[in-house]
């Protein structure tokens, strides 16, 4: 293709945003434009069960109480009703939402960090590590998911931190394609060009031209992923992989509230829509996010 | 005669074009570049014109030692940069910089216009203080107010982003910078304002260019010396307004006419015939022969080389088969079109 | 191919009458066209020429009644062989469109399906409008390739667009685009993604096309130097107005609004030899913040008090069929009128 295109079409809005203040606060202002202010409110809903569980919660999570048992939920003592053990639902939820974003979170960070890794020296790098790092990737990404989280939580046995490693150890694929792609496009554009020709080194590329402009999409993908991570404990927990017992997980809820389904509909409606809730609004913020930070758009 | 600023001698670029499980069996080769010399002086504009697939870009990159080149030679200052330590690189870096075509790729979206600019010296050590005060004496010579420097690119114009491209190459006061399509991208009426912009700062540093470019109109005004390219090789070099008026090769021919205002005649008429061929199917012999209205049998077979038509021009055509020879002028056709 | 039937009279196919097409987003109101008036007789060719964000392309776009989410035509004519586009339904459009109104665009790649074979893009209007059966529609085919000089047609049915050099497929787009004889040929850009000698082997088909079968073209460039050979008539754009128009041959000798002169002055022409290009100063403007008056007042070095402020300046008409958007041209206007009265 010969000639490029003249700049700006007739549908481009107008240039010369004007900014005040200092970048972030200009970035935070355009960022938070339209955003889906439900999701936003559970997420941050959720963390704040996360972080001041001990405050909120009415009841401990694990006290159980003979006399209490399979307590429908009302206004009474108990909001939500309690399980088969006593054990206070809400309390349960609460110190639960605490897991499953802990987890989340943690998760999301480990895989995040693993697959940006790859991505950024597979990227640079190109050549031979690209091929062997790339075909390891082809490689995680054929196994077997559950077979493997078996077998580690079976060799190191189950715990918070092993089930943060779990997910984060067997979910960076999709960070590592993705990453490199963005950082495959980076190292082609001019002003990474020109910064080679001005005698840059690889790391002030890596540092000043690569990662800056690969933050908006890690903040995308981390956004869907933290749904993803979270459905995956709690699959886990169900199965009794996860976190364990009495440790409220959702998903351990779950799988404790099975032989009473019948007859105490609240032991798996709450954890149950707790979780679709949770996904559905990392799933939402995470596209808001995506549609919002598009470079394509031209602004930031 | 003053040494040369900038001398290509002989320079190539060939990319492997592989096949076979692991890549290994090689079954031919692009050649980008394929032997190109010329010399810059210094002060000059040295403009290299063609059209796509001619190689100019892997010229860019070969001249900011961007990639190595297959064999040939670059001398500045008539030393040969192959044999440069890694101290010395960086000095050529610093003394040859660029500014590309695209004012939207050009520039990192996530950097202050400042830092932008002062990047080159960030990378080559100076100290704050000089960087800050450096900053303000270009962007006052490139026409951008003081308080730009604070500002994110994506608040610029493209004509204005075109001259933080320009203040980013003179910060360190280069004695040569290369133009790549430096106002292709720019709509018309901002053109002339960045061309008069660098012909002023030539005038005012001394600065050489190295204008590539595929509109003649442009190289005539900015240049004094114009070497043609044509799949890798160069086919003609002369001064810019004697080849404009009188173009020696038939391709430059087919330049100029098709530059040519409408109204005016072009100094040579002839067909343009058929379209630039793939880098990988580049015609034996004279690479323009399947073109050419004038191609003759040895066109067929031969790649003529660069001869001397005057102190001043060189042509790569059989039509001029030795030195110093163009007695009747535009040539006879050959074969009829 | 026939040509298309030309009207006894003398009435324009085309007839543009104050156009306004705005674009409404979130930032507030884009004025792209501004009252825009021309006209085009069949067999003619007009040039719109401006720059980027002058509404050139906008206003092809609502010709063809294709704008973009959010771009609505406010108000205007648009009369085309009688019958206005801006009323029309989607219906009487999409008959309309690639029958009586084909279109080429800039770049050629993307206007051509990757995943269908020539044959199939250049002869499906064919077999949508004509209803030909598909072996008439690529035996035609064949004829329209050979019209834009493709070499081999017969095989070149088969093959797919990214097999095809830059210019061959601005040449099979062009052909699919005139392939029901069209009596009107948009043509965007059409040579911008195209080398030198490529531009201008395609120009010249465009013209050879144009004799061939007597369509009318509107003919959009960024490029004032190539309306040269091209075009009976040029209108000059800027602002999302129309602010100069006429026989192309005299507004290019002697142009009469600041920002014509300006512009034929700012641009290197070839054979010339001037130390220093003539530069309009400031930038294009901002349709979503036109300033008042006139918008070219902030970059002309002419302008008036009257030029700065309230509405544009109105079409004054001059003599031989010229109109200018210009308050210094209204002395000018008013002796023209009044020596033809």
């Amino acid at each position: 293709m010969a000639r490029s295109v003249p700049p700006t079409s007739e549908l481009a809005l107008p240039q010369g945003t004007p900014t005040d203040g200092t970048g972030l606060v200009a970035w935070g202002r355009t960022v938070f434009r339209g955003a889906p202010l439900l999701s936003l409110g559970f997420l941050t809903l959720a963390v704040a069960c996360a972080l001041c569980a001990p405050l909120l919660a009415p009841y401990d999570p694990i006290q159980t109480n003979r006399s209490q048992t399979l307590v429908p939920p009302g206004f009474g003592r108990h909001l939500l009703g309690t399980d088969h053990l006593g054990r206070d639902i809400l309390s349960r939820m609460i110190y639960g939402a605490r897991i499953s974003v802990t987890v989340g979170f943690l998760a999301v960070f480990v895989s995040g960090t693993i697959g940006t890794c790859i991505a950024v020296i597979s990227g640079v790098l190109r050549g031979w590590p690209e091929t062997v790092l790339m075909r390891l990737t082809d490689a995680f990404l054929a196994l077997p998911f559950l077979m493997v989280a078996v077998l580690i939580v079976s060799l190191l046995g189950p715990s918070l931190v092993n089930v943060v490693l779990v997910i984060g150890l067997l979910r960076w694929m999709t960070y590592a394609r993705t990453i490199r792609s963005e950082v495959l496009r980076l190292t082609e554009m001019d002003f990474v060009r020109l910064a080679r020709a001005a005698g840059a080194r690889r790391r002030r590329i890596i540092v000043q031209h690569i990662f800056p402009n690969i933050v908006n999409t890690l903040l995308v993908l981390g956004t869907l992923e933290v749904g993803s991570a979270v459905i995956t404990e709690a699959s886990l927990s169900f199965l009794g992989l996860g976190v364990p017992r009495p440790l409220p997980s959702w998903g351990t809820m779950l799988a404790e509230s099975q032989t009473h389904v019948f007859t105490a509909w609240w032991l798996p409606v709450f954890p149950g829509i707790a979780i679709t809730l949770l996904v559905m609004a990392s799933n939402l913020t995470g596209d808001w996010l995506r549609d919002r930070l598009d470079p394509t758009r031209r602004q930031l | 005669m003053t040494e040369a600023l900038l001398e290509v001698r002989d320079l190539a670029k060939h990319f492997p074009v592989t096949r076979g499980l692991l890549r290994g069996k090689q079954i031919g080769a692009v050649k980008a570049v394929d032997g190109l010399s010329f010399r810059i002086q210094p002060g000059e504009t040295f403009a290299i014109v063609g059209e796509s697939g001619c190689g100019k870009t892997t010229l860019a990159n070969l001249i900011l030692s961007l990639v190595p080149p297959t064999h040939g030679d670059i001398l500045l200052h008539g030393q040969s940069i192959a044999r440069f330590s890694p101290a010395e690189l960086m000095l050529y870096r610093k003394s040859v910089t660029a500014v590309f075509q695209d004012p939207y790729g050009a520039l990192n979206p996530r950097m202050r216009i400042g830092d932008v600019i002062t990047e080159p010296m960030a990378i080559h050590g100076y100290a704050r203080r000089a960087r800050q005060q450096r900053l303000q004496e270009v962007l006052r010579a490139v026409g951008l107010s003081a308080d730009s420097a604070r500002r994110f690119p994506h608040e610029f114009s493209g004509g204005q982003r075109q001259r933080v491209g320009i203040a980013r190459a003179l910060v360190l006061q280069p004695p040569l910078v290369v133009l790549d399509e430096p106002v292709s991208s720019l709509d018309v009426s901002i053109r002339s304002q960045i061309l008069n912009l660098l012909k002023d700062l030539q005038a005012e540093f001394g600065i050489s260019y190295l204008l590539i470019s595929h509109d003649l109109a442009t190289v005539e005004h900015m240049s004094d010396w114009i070497g043609v390219m044509y799949l890798g090789k160069l086919v003609e070099i002369g001064q810019a307004k004697t080849t404009c008026r009188q173009p020696r090769h038939p391709y430059t021919a087919t330049l100029v006419a098709a530059a040519t205002p409408p109204g005016r005649t072009p100094p040579w008429t002839l067909p343009i015939m058929g379209e630039v061929p793939h880098g990988l199917d580049i015609p034996s012999g004279c690479a323009f022969h399947p073109r050419c209205p004038y191609v003759q049998p040895i066109c067929r077979t031969h790649t003529p080389p660069l001869t001397m038509l005057t102190a001043q021009h060189q042509v790569a055509c059989h039509l001029y088969p030795e030195a110093m020879s163009a007695a009747t002028w535009p040539p006879a056709p050959v074969t009829s079109a | 191919m026939q040509a298309p039937t030309q009207p006894a009279d003398d009435t324009p196919l085309l007839a543009v009458r104050d156009l306004r097409t705005h674009i409404f987003t979130r930032r507030g109101v884009v004025k792209a066209v501004n009252g825009v008036s021309f006209q085009l007789r069949a067999g003619e060719t007009l040039g719109l020429v401006g720059e980027s964000g002058s509404g050139k392309t906008m206003t092809c776009l609502s010709i063809l009644r294709l704008l973009p989410r959010g771009a609505r035509i406010v108000s205007g004519e648009i009369v085309l062989q009688g019958s206005d586009l801006v009323t029309a339904s989607e219906a009487a459009l999409e008959r309309l469109r690639g029958k009586q109104m084909g279109m080429v665009l800039q770049n050629a790649l993307a206007a051509l399906d990757p995943v269908f074979t020539i044959g199939t893009q250049v002869g499906e209007p064919l077999v949508i409008h004509q209803r030909l059966s598909w072996r008439a529609a690529l035996r035609r085919v064949v004829e329209l390739l050979r019209l834009v000089k493709v070499v081999a047609p017969e095989m070149r049915l088969h093959s797919y667009p990214h097999e095809l050099s830059g210019g061959m497929r601005q040449r099979v787009a062009s052909a699919a685009a005139i392939g029901c004889a069209p009596a009107l040929l948009i043509a965007d850009e059409p040579t911008t993604a195209l080398d030198v000698t490529t531009q201008r082997q395609y120009l010249d088909l465009l013209k050879e096309l144009q004799q061939a079968t007597g369509m009318a073209i509107i003919f959009v460039t960024h490029d004032i130097s190539l309306v040269g050979n091209m075009c009976d008539q040029l209108a000059v754009f800027y602002g999302g107005l129309l602010v100069e128009y006429g026989p192309r041959q005299q507004i290019l000798s002697q142009p009469s609004h600041p920002y014509t002169m300006a512009l034929l002055q700012a641009i290197p022409q070839l054979g010339e030899s001037r130390e220093r290009l003539a530069s309009i100063a400031g930038e294009p403007p901002d349709l979503g913040r036109l300033p008042a008056g006139c918008p070219f007042h902030p970059r002309c070095e002419a302008a008036l008090d009257v030029c700065r402020t309230g509405a544009p300046p109105p079409v004054f008409p001059l003599a031989q069929g010229r109109q200018v958007r210009c308050w210094l041209r209204e002395q000018e206007h008013d002796r023209s009128a009044v020596g033809s009265a």
